[in-house]
This record gives C-alpha cells, sequence and structure tokens, in this order.
C-alpha cells in the first residue's frame, strides 16, 4: 500500500516575474470596450499602509481570467462581467462574485479572496460566504464606486485586513 | 493525515528570517470554508493565456544560443490521487546562467545575456508530462541579510483542475550547498516537505553530447481530477 502523494510546498512568486507572466490583453478578462464591462480598480496594500509593487493579482469566475502585475503604486485594473449567482450543491446561492488571488514578494503562500458588487446588496446580505463574516471583514470583500470604475483594495496586513480564505 | 501535518509542508505567512513576510503576512487566521463548497469546485480557465510549441524551449527564443550549462527539466503533474493532471498550463522564469533575471527590477551586477529571457510555458500532455529545455541559473546574492545569496532554482505557476489546486512555487538543484542557508526553502517547517522542491539529477533523460537532465514531479492539491464515472 503506498502512501498517498503529498502535495508540492509553495513558495513566494518573488520580485522578478514581470517580465514572464504578463501577457498580452492579460487584465481584460472580457472586452473592454463590451457592453456591461466593468473596470475594477484597487492597490495592493502591505501593514504599514505602503503600496506593494511586486505583486500579482488573478480574478477569475467561469470562463473570465485575468492576471494584472501591480505598478509602483500598487495599483492593478481589470475588465470583467459582473457573472451570475451562483446555486452550491446545498441549494444556497452565492452573490455574484469574482475569486482573487493574490501572489506578492513576501508571501510565501498566495492568498484567496473574493470580490462582492455593490449594487448587490439583497443577494450580498444572504451570501452564505459573507453570512460568516463579521460586518467589518464583509466590508473588505465589496467594491465600491468610484466615479466609472468600482474601486476594490487589498489590505495584506492591518486593522483593516481584507478577509482571506483557506481553500 | 492531520491538518498539522499538512501545515508543516507548506510554508507560514509569517516567516521573519524571510523579512519581507513581515508587513505582508495577514494578521488574521484564514476564513475556512466548508470542504463541500468549493475544494472540488473548478479552477481558473487560464485558456485564454497564450502557448506556442516553441515556449517549452527556452534556448530558442532569440537568435543565438544562450550561455550557460544546457538542461531538460522535465516531470510529471499528478493530483493527491497520483494520478496525471492532463492538459494545464506550466510557466517557469528563472534568472539567466550569471545569476541576472531580464527584469528590469532585478538590478543584481552580472550579464544580462541577449539570448536568454527566461521564460517559458507549456502544458502538460496527457499523462501529465511537461518538459522544458533552459540554461541552469545562476545563484544571485539579495538584500534580505548580511551576505544573503538565494539558491539556483527556477519558478514555477500551475493551475490545476480544481479551484484549490493554484500552485506557486520554486524548484531547486539537488546538491546546492545554498539550500541550507536560504530562508525561503528553509521557510518549509518540515525537511521532508522542503525536498520536495528538489530536483533529482536524471541521467536516462540527459541527451547525449547535448544536454544534461533533472527530473522534478509536482503534485497538484486536490483529487479525483478525473472522476471514475459520471
Amino acid at each position: 500500500m503506498s502512501e498517498r502523494p503529498r502535495p508540492t510546498p509553495s513558495q513566494t512568486v518573488g520580485p522578478f516575474f514581470g517580465f514572464a507572466l504578463p501577457f498580452t490583453g492579460d487584465v481584460d478578462a472580457v472586452r473592454p470596450d463590451g457592453t456591461g464591462t466593468l473596470r475594477i480598480e484597487g492597490q495592493v496594500l502591505d501593514g504599514a499602509g505602503e503600496p506593494v509593487p511586486d505583486s500579482l493579482v488573478e480574478v477569475w469566475h467561469a470562463s473570465q481570467f485575468a492576471r494584472c502585475r501591480t505598478d509602483v503604486e500598487g495599483a492593478f485594473h481589470f475588465n470583467l462581467a459582473k457573472p451570475a449567482a451562483l446555486r452550491l450543491l446545498d441549494g444556497r446561492v452565492r452573490a455574484p462574485h469574482m475569486n482573487v488571488t493574490v501572489f506578492a514578494r513576501g508571501l510565501l503562500r498566495h492568498l484567496e479572496t473574493f470580490l462582492y458588487f455593490p449594487d448587490e446588496s439583497e443577494a450580498n446580505s444572504t451570501d452564505p460566504v459573507l453570512e460568516l463574516l463579521e460586518p467589518n471583514l464583509r466590508a473588505t470583500l465589496i467594491a465600491r464606486p468610484d466615479g466609472q470604475v468600482l474601486r476594490f483594495d487589498i489590505r495584506l496586513q492591518g486593522e483593516s485586513e481584507t478577509a482571506f480564505f483557506a481553500l | 493525515m492531520s491538518p498539522a501535518e499538512v501545515v508543516d509542508f507548506e510554508p507560514p505567512y509569517l516567516f521573519p528570517e524571510y523579512r519581507s513576510t513581515v508587513l505582508r503576512a495577514p494578521h488574521r487566521p484564514l476564513v475556512r470554508l466548508p470542504e463541500e463548497w468549493f475544494h472540488r469546485g473548478p479552477g481558473p480557465a487560464f485558456g485564454r493565456i497564450p502557448v506556442s510549441p516553441d515556449d517549452a524551449d527556452l534556448t530558442r527564443q532569440h537568435k543565438g544560443e544562450p550561455l550557460g550549462e544546457r538542461i531538460i527539466l522535465a516531470g510529471r503533474v499528478v493530483d493527491e490521487d497520483g494520478a496525471p493532471v492532463r492538459d494545464t498550463l506550466v510557466e517557469v522564469w528563472q534568472a539567466n546562467a550569471a545569476g541576472r533575471y531580464a527584469d528590469p527590477a532585478d538590478d543584481h551586477l552580472a550579464p544580462l545575456d541577449p539570448n536568454f529571457t527566461g521564460a517559458g510555458r507549456c502544458r502538460t500532455d496527457s499523462d501529465g508530462r511537461y518538459r522544458f529545455v533552459t540554461i541552469k541559473p545562476g545563484a544571485y546574492p539579495w538584500q534580505n541579510h548580511e551576505n544573503a545569496w538565494r539558491p539556483a532554482h527556477v519558478h514555477f505557476s500551475l493551475f490545476g483542475p480544481q479551484l484549490s489546486g493554484r500552485l506557486v512555487t520554486q524548484m531547486y538543484f539537488p546538491g546546492d550547498p545554498l539550500m541550507r542557508l536560504d530562508p525561503i526553502l528553509n521557510s518549509i517547517p518540515d525537511a521532508r516537505g522542503r525536498q520536495l522542491l528538489v530536483a533529482s539529477f536524471d541521467i536516462a533523460s540527459t541527451t547525449p553530447g547535448w544536454a544534461l537532465a533533472y527530473r522534478w514531479d509536482i503534485v497538484i492539491r486536490g483529487r479525483r481530477a478525473t472522476p471514475l464515472e459520471r
């Protein structure tokens, strides 16, 4: 009887991935000029509130996938479409959301979180993931309208730290 | 396998010997979600990331041949049941033979190689196998502590078929004396976990007169990538 193989451990993405992982059109999960396309903008911030310029953020849901390396301001952006609500196996319904994965120098393992949409307050109020969280943590996952875009900052550490999930 | 054992094979978020973790490790524990909600859900649709057959040979991306020791780097990607992870994207990136990345952010005073970028992609075959031709990367100094050097390594990124399978990691070369001193590798508490990141020299896969070979197999988190029945 052989032992089940152990998963390969994680290591940091390091600081020097910017020449390798970005690709043409990487930030566009959908056509940037399409009907219903939403632009998401945010910053990755560390425990001192400083920008994280060597971070890679991926967002995805069903057939949508996008990747953005942060710039010197720790800023990233995406063009995506709000996905449909999702029915879980147990019948409960998750509000429309995107899966968000964060890599960075200094993150020995990546972080997983979710982006929810501010115009879905009814669906958000019964979302089983958001329901698990204290209100202040819940707020870290809901993007906020900011002019023509939705703002979604990712705070790795500190008082307003984003809620991250073990998946 | 108990959760504690699993954790010992993974690095913690906070590992002060690796200084960059200090302000970037979350303070709050990760929120656990019921396994049946997500763990078996499908992973990201990475199909938009372009892959051409040439991307697996990092020595043929420019007009001339890169300097350094040519190597074949190959292995098999399986899930926790040992089943092959087919047609999944493998991305690699690395320093050149002198220990310098073709990245504007790298200011190490070692030469760039105009014939080497150091980035490759491929998809695993029907048996979960991947294969790259590249140059053995050099060690390089970094600013983490006094006289700090990274052991030679190749970065890997894999998606896997399931949500829990996303993996970004680094592969090391056997016998490298810098591994013992490296806080990034040594952030993994259990020596058996660290060993999982070290490739094996593979004489059988060498191409005589042309390239040495290393084998490194990867286990992606998740199970039942291939359902037994519908």
